[in-house]
């Protein structure tokens, strides 16, 4: 579904990962870990065409990938529905009803997102991905400001994704309870820090 | 891309979105004018096509800065980049949204304005018809400097410094068109210009403002 062949990534200009390898099946979920600041969200961006690779390539299927970083792209404005049925148009789908069963949020469906708390916003992020329609979910620490149950939500979710032939990347440090998952530790990729801007070189 | 304009005309009507804030500032310039330079009519009328379009011009600049920002910030630019939505629709449809909610409002209360600044009778239709093929052509331009910006803290002020120069030929041509269509001369050369820079920007700027968010996103 998606493979990673010798990729370097960047950020900053620094390069801080180089030779990352790895294929992604059907059903699969794979785990990014390492020390702050390794390179999980820069392999992640990269993934997702936000950033551009250093070298090597990565092959995907077109139009399968969604991601969600940090910041969960929500309108304080717009409510709980509308911010869902705004990514669900934008991806040609048209059910809300089912991501917002998944991620318990039947309740707040007509509260605006401003009035949610951390959780609660994470938690409509969260769904985010299941209406976009997406087979391949990049994740960043998607578990931020959940806690325990909402935790176990996620996971149902995310385990209903793969059932349905659907993959995932997750960057994360706590355990989501999915013991097939395969964990990748991105700390013996890390490149040596040196400048990779061959432009600034001849300036120095 | 249907979605995101309707999204984004519910931004701008509901609380804090904005919608309302270049057209009270239209308006108060054109309130203020008359009173500082005194209530002689001649005088009035003769400046009234450069006041009213430097004021239309004002006004749009004004709700630029959260054109791309706001989605930006949120994170929200991120995922329509991984989204199907191409970034050149996403500008477009930001440009169309922006003139629905700022531009075409100011073209509807122009000749409101107008009385406030004693325009010629002759000239009002002349206004409104330059307003209204002129100030799309504001909205794109200013969409590409909101696109270059985005993602500067407190890209503002450069913003302003971007776009204003390129507002130069729309806001000659514009004044131009009303000045003789209140004196009665023959304003059709410069609508017709004016009407050209706008087709040329909206065939033109989405692509510029699409490679622009993309650079800026990386």
């Amino acid at each position: 579904m998606l493979t990673v062949h010798d990729l370097s990534v960047a950020r900053g200009g620094m390069a801080v990962l180089a030779g990352v390898s790895f294929e992604l099946l059907a059903g699969k979920v794979l785990i990014l870990r390492g020390a702050n600041g390794v390179g999980k969200t820069t392999v992640l961006r990269t993934l997702a065409g936000l950033q551009p690779v250093m070298a090597g390539w990565v092959e995907v299927e077109a139009e399968s990938l969604t991601y969600s970083g940090h910041a969960d792209g929500l309108k304080a404005t717009l409510t709980v529905v509308e911010n869902l049925a705004f990514w669900a148009a934008v991806h040609g789908q048209t059910d809300v009803d089912v991501a917002i069963a998944a991620m318990n949020l039947a309740a707040l469906r007509d509260r605006r997102a401003a009035d949610l708390s951390a959780g609660q916003k994470r938690r409509l992020g969260l769904a985010r991905l299941r209406v976009t329609g997406r087979k391949v979910w990049l994740m960043d620490e998607p578990t931020v400001s959940l806690d325990a149950a909402s935790v176990a939500l996620f996971g149902a979710m995310l385990r209903g994704h793969l059932a349905a032939g659907g993959a995932a990347i997750v960057a994360t440090h706590i355990d989501l309870g999915l013991p097939e998952a395969e964990v990748l530790d991105l700390t013996p990729f890390r490149a040596p820090q040196n400048h990779t801007g061959a432009f600034d070189e001849a300036f120095l | 891309m249907i979605a995101l304009l309707i999204r984004d005309l519910r931004l701008a009507v509901r609380a804090g979105g904005g919608f309302g804030l270049g057209l009270a500032f239209f308006l108060m310039v054109a309130v203020l004018v008359p009173l500082g330079v005194g209530p002689e009519v001649a005088l009035l009328s003769r400046i009234a096509p450069g006041i009213l379009w430097v004021g239309a011009l004002l006004a749009c600049l004004l709700s630029l800065d959260r054109m791309f920002a706001l989605d930006f910030e949120d994170g929200a630019l991120d995922l329509m980049a991984v989204s199907p939505l191409p970034l050149e629709g996403v500008a477009a449809m930001k440009a169309l949204a922006h003139w629905l909610v700022t531009g075409l409002p100011l073209v509807l209360i122009s000749p409101v304005l107008g009385v406030l600044l004693s325009l010629t009778p002759g000239g009002y239709v002349w206004l409104v018809a330059s307003l209204a093929l002129g100030s799309p052509a504001l909205s794109l331009i200013g969409c590409f400097g909101a696109a270059l910006t985005v993602g500067l803290k407190r890209g503002g002020l450069i913003l302003s410094l971007i776009v204003l120069p390129m507002y130069v030929p729309s806001l000659v041509f514009g004044a131009e068109v009303v000045r003789r269509g209140a004196s009665g001369g023959d304003a059709l050369v410069p609508l017709l210009l004016l009407a050209a820079i706008s087709l040329g920007s909206a065939a033109v700027l989405p692509f510029a403002c699409g490679a622009a968010l993309r650079a800026n996103l990386k």
